[in-house]
């Protein structure tokens, strides 16, 4: 019975382990020990918003597939959907992290009490016209076809960027890349795989991939156009312009969907970068009541 | 005297078949999937290592109800962890059924049909946060003891799937323990959320080790098996010992005037539990016997599509 036992007893003098604690799921400050100082000659509040663009994409894209958990076709997607969401959670709490570090936190420090870190005070306590997603990553999942070809085209953005971000000046930024391109690298290859068997699967599968693309390839049109503040930054050598990925998302995009005998549909006329700049639908705020609603209503308490 | 004909080899009788089946019980030694096992042996496997994994399974689903809230980021990660380990084991373990000869899909129909049972435990709805900490201590807890002893069953693959499962398990509960620490020192709306939670999963925990021992009937055939190694009472008795001084360091008070510690016998004496409402949803009469099934078949009807996809694209390039 010893063994028995000692798994259960475990329990109540189980405080002081740390290193027990699946990664990600610590006490600690996510940045922890990292040297936050601000390279040279940037402006403190330009890498805290862009690092809130980054973060912002993968918080909410996290949430949507989080939808999935309970709702997947197959166990193993369950696990899929879960893991991915996860990766992305890290990376949304290390650049919200990030963020804080450099003073960025807009309005959300005036609602989260001084024990809530920076982190969950940007995610739970700024509103929706304060987040800086992209339209691509706020949008409905819609079905099954539609949440993959929506990843494969977020995760073909994201590891584009990401790629190229591993050179940031910005030492936080360039780890933050350098750990998510390994974890972006196999989300896109999950999603490609799936747009391949949906596109080349069964009449109905082909049928809603295409309607699937349809319907995210509209959202496509703002994701290439910097802001001011990508532009800024990007001239110091510390983030990534976007239109300088384009090509080579359009390329992978229109590989992987060839492949799956889809149609690769017309790319939309650029626009302005709207979800960057904090405007957003309506699907934005509804997401974002569920996410905060719960921190917002005990904002003195500690989770 | 002829020597036995090299055609047509003689299978071993049934009888040298059982003998060799007990052998390895008595010995304490594993059944494998290629061994000969007794139909009725096989059968009770499948059924409890089904009724495992579905509770693995729809046991995603009251704590995933807090997934898209939860309170913090870590929580979040946490949760979602969680959430997704469980899906790991119900994998592992209708892999464990696999090797009995059952199919997933077909385990899966029967538990969207209601021919198969789960955890009645996971029928009770998830009201606020505490609950998520609550069932990591609780209901994880209340696993643990019921699974840690099957780690020694006498069905390999179960017992190997179980080491697994229950190193997973007690980390779920800890962090669940762990939570609830976290809020009892926090607001007093947080502490009162705890008792809140505590009061209504304390006795369903308890219907988790199943019927008392004069009401279940095929504890001993199981016992006798290797595949059930201590009665219900006696798990459920360890369960109330184990969790009365680890609701007095967290500070909630346990719902059951009843409770209190029996110098004699060294155990805690409790309160009559409610077998009506235990059969009630056992029985499909559950607070969210409905909404957990309905969710699971939603999954499967309005996803079946994908599966056929997958299918057909794998005929067609051979993967």
């Amino acid at each position: 019975m010893a063994h028995e036992e000692t798994v259960y007893d475990a329990l109540t003098n189980a405080h002081d382990d740390a290193g027990h604690w699946a990664f990600g799921t610590g006490f600690d400050d996510p940045l922890a020990g990292v040297d936050t100082t601000v390279p040279d000659g940037v402006d403190p509040a330009d890498l805290g918003v862009y690092c809130l663009m980054l973060g912002d994409d993968a918080l909410v894209l996290a949430q949507r597939l989080t939808e999935w958990m309970t709702n997947a076709p197959e166990l193993e997607e369950e696990v899929a959907f879960g893991n991915i969401a996860l990766d992305l959670l890290g990376q949304a709490r290390l650049l919200l992290a990030r963020a804080g570090s450099t003073g960025v936190l807009g309005r959300s420090r005036t609602l989260a009490t001084g024990s809530i870190p920076d982190e969950d005070a940007l995610a739970y306590f700024r509103d929706a016209d304060e987040f800086r997603n992209t339209a691509l990553v706020e949008a409905p999942n819609g079905d099954f076809a539609q949440t993959m070809i929506r990843l494969l085209v977020a995760t073909t953005v994201r590891l584009a960027v990401f790629a190229r971000l591993r050179g940031s000046r910005d030492p936080v930024l360039a780890a933050i890349a350098a750990k998510g391109v390994h974890e972006l690298t196999y989300h896109r290859d999950h999603a490609a795989r799936w747009v391949l068997r949906l596109g080349d699967g069964t009449a109905e599968s082909s049928r809603r991939a295409r309607a699937g693309a349809a319907a995210v390839w509209p959202l496509t049109a703002e994701l290439f156009t910097a802001t001011d503040v990508e532009a800024r930054l990007t001239t110091l050598g510390v983030a990534v312009d976007p239109v300088d990925v384009r090509d080579e998302v359009r390329g992978v995009l229109t590989t992987v969907l060839e492949r799956a005998t889809l149609t690769v549909p017309a790319w939309p006329a650029e626009t302005p970068p709207r979800g960057r700049q904090g405007v957003h639908g309506p699907e934005l705020a509804d997401l974002l009541a569920t996410l905060q609603g719960l921190a917002r209503q005990h904002p003195a308490a500690t989770w | 005297m002829s020597a036995p004909s090299l055609d047509r080899p003689t299978a071993p009788d049934e009888k040298a078949l059982q003998d060799q089946f007990d052998a390895t019980l008595a010995a304490d030694h594993r059944i494998e999937p290629r061994d000969w096992m007794p139909e009725g042996y096989r059968k009770t496997l499948i059924r409890q290592v089904a009724q495992h994994a579905h509770s693995e399974i729809i046991g995603m689903q009251p704590e995933g109800d807090w997934l898209l809230a939860a309170p913090s980021l870590r929580r979040k990660a946490v949760l979602l962890a969680k959430v997704q380990d469980e899906a790991g084991h119900g994998l592992y373990l209708y892999s464990a059924a696999e090797t009995l000869g059952a199919d997933r899909a077909d385990l899966t129909d029967k538990l969207i049909e209601g021919t198969q049972k789960y955890s009645s435990i996971f029928n009770y709805p998830t009201l606020t946060y505490a609950d998520v900490g609550v069932i990591g201590w609780l209901v994880d807890g209340a696993a643990i003891c019921n699974q840690v002893p099957l780690c020694r069953s006498s069905y390999g693959p179960y017992a190997r799937a179980m080491i697994r499962v229950c190193k997973e398990e007690s980390f779920h509960q800890r962090q669940g323990y762990e939570l609830l620490m976290t809020m009892m020192r926090g607001t007093d709306e947080q502490r009162a959320m705890v008792q809140d939670a505590v009061d209504r999963w304390w006795w369903p925990s308890l219907m988790m080790f199943g019927p008392p021992d004069d009401d279940s009937p095929n504890t001993a055939q199981s016992m006798a098996w290797g595949i059930k190694r201590h009665t219900n009472d006696e798990l459920r008795q360890r369960f109330v010992d184990m969790s009365v001084p680890q609701a007095e360091v967290l500070g909630v008070t346990l719902p059951d005037p009843e409770l209190c510690y029996d110098a004699a016998t060294g155990h805690h004496r409790f309160g009559q539990l409610d077998w009506d409402e235990f059969k009630r949803v056992i029985a499909g009469d559950g607070p969210m016997n409905a909404v957990r099934i309905a969710r699971r078949r939603a999954a499967r009807d309005d996803n079946a599509w994908v599966v056929e996809a997958a299918t057909a694209y794998a005929e067609k390039h051979g993967a």
